[in-house]
C-alpha cells in the first residue's frame, strides 16, 4: 500500500462524517431561518387583519363624533382621541425634563459607580409592569385627591416615560466627542454651560428620538389608565375628572357585546397602531439622519 | 485687529466664567433631583401599594398565598389561582419564545445575509412597539377561534384523554393566552440574545472556523457557551415581560379563578384579576387584596429583574446597554 493510497483510505472516512455534519449544519440553518419566519409571520397576521376588519370602520367621525348609547350604531370615539392625545402630551412634558437631567446627571456627573448605580435603578424602573404603576398612581394621586382623574393617569404615564428617555439621553450624550466638551472648556464655559449650550444641543437629535420612543410606548398603555383615568364616554378635558384614551376604549369595546362596538374597536386599534407606527418610523428616520451627519 | 485693552478686558471675563458659579451649583442640583426622583419612584412604587394592601395583609393573612378561593362574596381571598395562572403562562411562554427569540438572534447575527438582517430587525422591533391592547383584540377575534377549531378540537379528540387536553375547547384559556404572550416576549429575548451574540468575540469564531467547524458547529461550540449567561439573562427578562404583561393576556384568558392541568381550561393571572376587578371592588378588603396582589406581582418583578439586569450586565459589559 503506498503512502498516498492510505491517505485516500483515511480520507473517505471522514468524507462520510463530512456528510452527516453538513446535514446537521443544513438542518439547523433552516431551523434557524424558521425562527425568524415564527417570529414574523405573528407581526404581519395582525397587520393584516387590523386592515381587514378596521378600514371599514375608519372614517372621520370615529375620530369626531361622540359615542351614541350603547348599541346603537354611528358615532365615534373623539372623547378617547382627545384624551390619548392630551395625557399623552402632558405625562411626556412632566416625564421628558426629569429623564433628561437623570440622563445627564448618569453621564456627565455621577462617575464610575454612582452611574452604574442609577443606570440600574433606570432598568429597574423600566422592568416594572405598568399595572402596578397604575396602582401606584391610584394610591399616589386618586385616593388622596377622592377620585379618578386625568391627572392620576398623566403621573402613570410619565413614569412609564422617565426610564425609556433616560436611558437613551444616557446613550445619546456618550456619543458626543469628548474633544466638543474640550473645546467648551478651553475658551472658559464652565460645565453646566457646556452641558445646557454645548453638550445637550448636540445629542438633541438623539434625545429626539428617545421621547418619540417614549410617546409611541404609553399612546399604546391600557392597563395604567384603568384605575387613574378611568375612562369616559363624554367629551372632558378636565384634568380633574376622568377622562377617555384609546386604548381604554379599544379594550371595553373589544370586550362589549355590540356589533357596532368591536367595528369601533377595531378602527381605534388602526388608529391606534398607525399612531405608534408613525412614532417608531420617525425614530427611525431621525436615527439615520444623526448618524449620517 | 483688536485693540491689546479689548483682549484684556476679554480675557477677564472669560476668566470671571470660570470663577466656581452659581449656575454650576444649581444645575448639578437638578441632575441629582432628577436621579433621586427615579430612587424616589421605585421606593414610592413598594411604599404606597404596601400602604394600600395593609387592610388586605391584615385581613388575609399568611394563607393569602396558597389559598385557592377567590369569593369577594364572603371575604375569602386565596392568591393562588392567580400565581398559578402567571406562572403557567408565563412560562410555557417564555420556554417557546427562547426557542424562537434565540433562533431569530442567531440567524440575525450568524445566518442572515445582510440585506435581509436589517428588514428582519426592523419587523421584530415592529413587534414590541404594538400595542397590548391590540395584541389583545386580535387575539380575541382571530387567534382564540383559529386555536378553537384548528389545534385545540382536534387535540382534544386525538388525545383528550389527557388531562392536559381535557376540558371543553373554546378558544379562550390558557392556550390562547401562551400564545399570545410569546408573541410579546420573543422581541424581548430576540433583542438581548442578540447583543449578548453580538458581543461574542470574532476570534472566538475565526478559531472554531479554522479548526475546519461547519457554521453551525462553530455556533454550538464557539457562540453559545459563550453566551449562555447573556442568553439566560434575555430569558429571565422575557419573563418579567411576561409575568406583569397585563391587556392581552386579561382579553384572552377567559378570566376565571380557577387552577385546572387542561390547556383549554379558563384561567386568570396577577395582573389580569387587577384590570379586571379593581374599579368594580365594593369593599375595602376586597379592594384591598387586589393591591396585595399586585404588591406580590411588584415583589416577583423586582426580584426577576435585578437578576436578569446583573447577569445580561456581567456579560455584556458594563458599557453596553440592553434595550428590553
Amino acid at each position: 500500500m503506498t503512502p498516498a493510497a492510505g491517505g485516500m483510505a483515511a480520507m473517505r472516512i471522514p468524507g462520510r462524517r463530512m456528510r452527516r455534519r453538513r446535514t446537521t449544519d443544513r438542518i439547523m440553518s433552516g431551523l434557524l431561518w424558521l425562527a425568524a419566519v415564527l417570529a414574523i409571520v405573528p407581526l404581519v397576521l395582525v397587520l393584516v387583519f387590523l386592515l381587514i376588519n378596521g378600514l371599514p370602520g375608519l372614517n372621520l367621525d370615529l375620530l369626531t363624533k361622540l359615542p351614541r348609547p350603547p348599541g346603537e350604531p354611528g358615532g365615534g370615539v373623539a372623547p378617547a382621541f382627545v384624551g390619548t392625545l392630551m395625557m399623552v402630551g402632558l405625562g411626556t412634558l412632566i416625564g421628558t425634563p426629569i429623564a433628561v437631567l437623570a440622563g445627564v446627571y448618569i453621564r456627565e456627573y455621577a462617575g464610575g459607580r454612582g452611574a452604574t448605580v442609577i443606570r440600574f435603578l433606570v432598568d429597574v424602573l423600566a422592568g416594572i409592569p405598568s399595572i402596578t404603576i397604575g396602582l401606584f398612581a391610584y394610591g399616589f394621586v386618586v385616593v388622596p385627591m377622592g377620585s379618578f382623574s386625568a391627572i392620576a393617569g398623566i403621573v402613570a404615564l410619565a413614569i412609564i416615560l422617565i426610564p425609556i428617555v433616560a436611558r437613551i439621553t444616557d446613550e445619546m450624550l456618550g456619543l458626543v466627542p469628548a474633544t466638543v466638551r474640550e473645546a467648551s472648556y478651553a475658551l472658559g464655559v464652565p460645565r453646566w454651560k457646556t452641558i445646557v449650550r454645548v453638550v445637550l444641543p448636540a445629542a438633541a437629535t438623539g434625545i429626539g428620538t428617545g421621547v418619540l420612543l417614549g410617546v409611541a410606548r404609553i399612546a399604546g398603555e391600557t392597563a395604567p389608565l384603568i384605575f387613574t383615568t378611568l375612562g369616559n364616554r363624554t367629551l372632558s378635558t378636565s384634568l380633574n375628572e376622568p377622562m377617555d384614551a384609546l386604548p381604554l376604549r379599544i379594550w371595553v369595546y373589544a370586550e362589549g357585546p355590540y356589533a357596532s362596538w368591536h367595528q369601533q374597536a377595531w378602527a381605534a386599534a388602526l388608529v391606534l397602531v398607525l399612531l405608534v407606527l408613525v412614532f417608531s418610523l420617525g425614530t427611525r428616520l431621525l436615527l439615520r439622519r444623526s448618524h449620517r451627519s | 485687529m483688536t485693540s491689546l485693552a479689548d483682549q484684556d478686558s476679554r480675557v477677564r471675563r472669560l476668566l470671571a466664567a470660570h470663577r466656581p458659579h452659581h449656575g454650576e451649583a444649581v444645575f448639578r442640583g437638578l441632575v441629582l433631583a432628577a436621579s433621586f426622583a427615579v430612587l424616589a419612584i421605585i421606593v414610592g412604587l413598594v411604599v404606597v401599594i404596601a400602604l394600600q394592601s395593609a387592610t388586605g395583609i391584615a385581613h388575609n393573612g399568611v394563607p393569602f398565598l396558597w389559598g385557592t378561593t377567590w369569593d369577594p362574596v364572603r371575604n375569602l381571598f386565596g392568591a393562588l389561582p392567580f400565581v398559578y395562572g402567571t406562572v403557567v403562562t408565563s412560562v410555557a411562554a417564555l420556554v417557546l419564545a427562547l426557542f424562537i427569540g434565540v433562533g431569530v438572534a442567531l440567524y440575525l447575527v450568524e445566518l442572515a445575509p445582510r440585506w435581509l438582517s436589517g428588514p428582519v430587525s426592523f419587523m421584530v422591533e415592529m413587534l414590541a412597539a404594538i400595542p397590548s391592547v391590540v395584541y389583545g383584540i386580535w387575539g380575541l377575534y382571530v387567534l382564540a377561534p383559529f386555536l378553537r377549531v384548528n389545534i385545540e378540537t382536534p387535540l382534544h379528540r386525538a388525545l383528550g384523554f389527557l388531562p392536559i387536553f381535557g376540558g371543553f375547547p373554546i378558544g379562550i384559556g390558557f392556550m390562547a393566552a401562551i400564545a399570545v404572550l410569546t408573541i410579546m416576549i420573543v422581541p424581548t429575548v430576540a433583542a438581548v440574545s442578540r447583543d449578548v451574540v453580538r458581543a461574542v468575540p470574532h476570534a472566538q469564531r475565526e478559531a472554531a472556523l479554522a479548526i475546519g467547524a461547519t457554521r453551525w458547529e462553530m455556533i454550538r461550540v464557539a457562540v453559545l457557551p459563550y453566551a449562555r449567561s447573556g442568553i439566560i439573562g434575555a430569558g429571565i427578562l422575557g419573563l418579567a415581560r411576561g409575568v406583569g404583561e397585563t391587556m392581552a393576556v386579561t382579553m384572552v384568558i377567559g378570566n376565571a379563578p380557577k387552577i385546572s392541568a387542561s390547556l383549554f381550561a379558563q384561567g386568570y393571572t396577577m395582573a389580569s384579576v387587577l384590570a379586571n376587578e379593581f374599579t368594580e371592588a365594593t369593599t375595602d378588603v376586597y379592594r384591598s387584596s387586589l393591591v396585595e396582589i399586585g404588591l406580590l406581582l411588584l415583589v416577583v418583578t423586582l426580584l426577576i429583574n435585578v437578576a436578569a439586569r446583573l447577569l445580561v450586565w456581567r456579560v455584556a459589559g458594563g458599557a453596553r446597554r440592553v434595550d428590553a
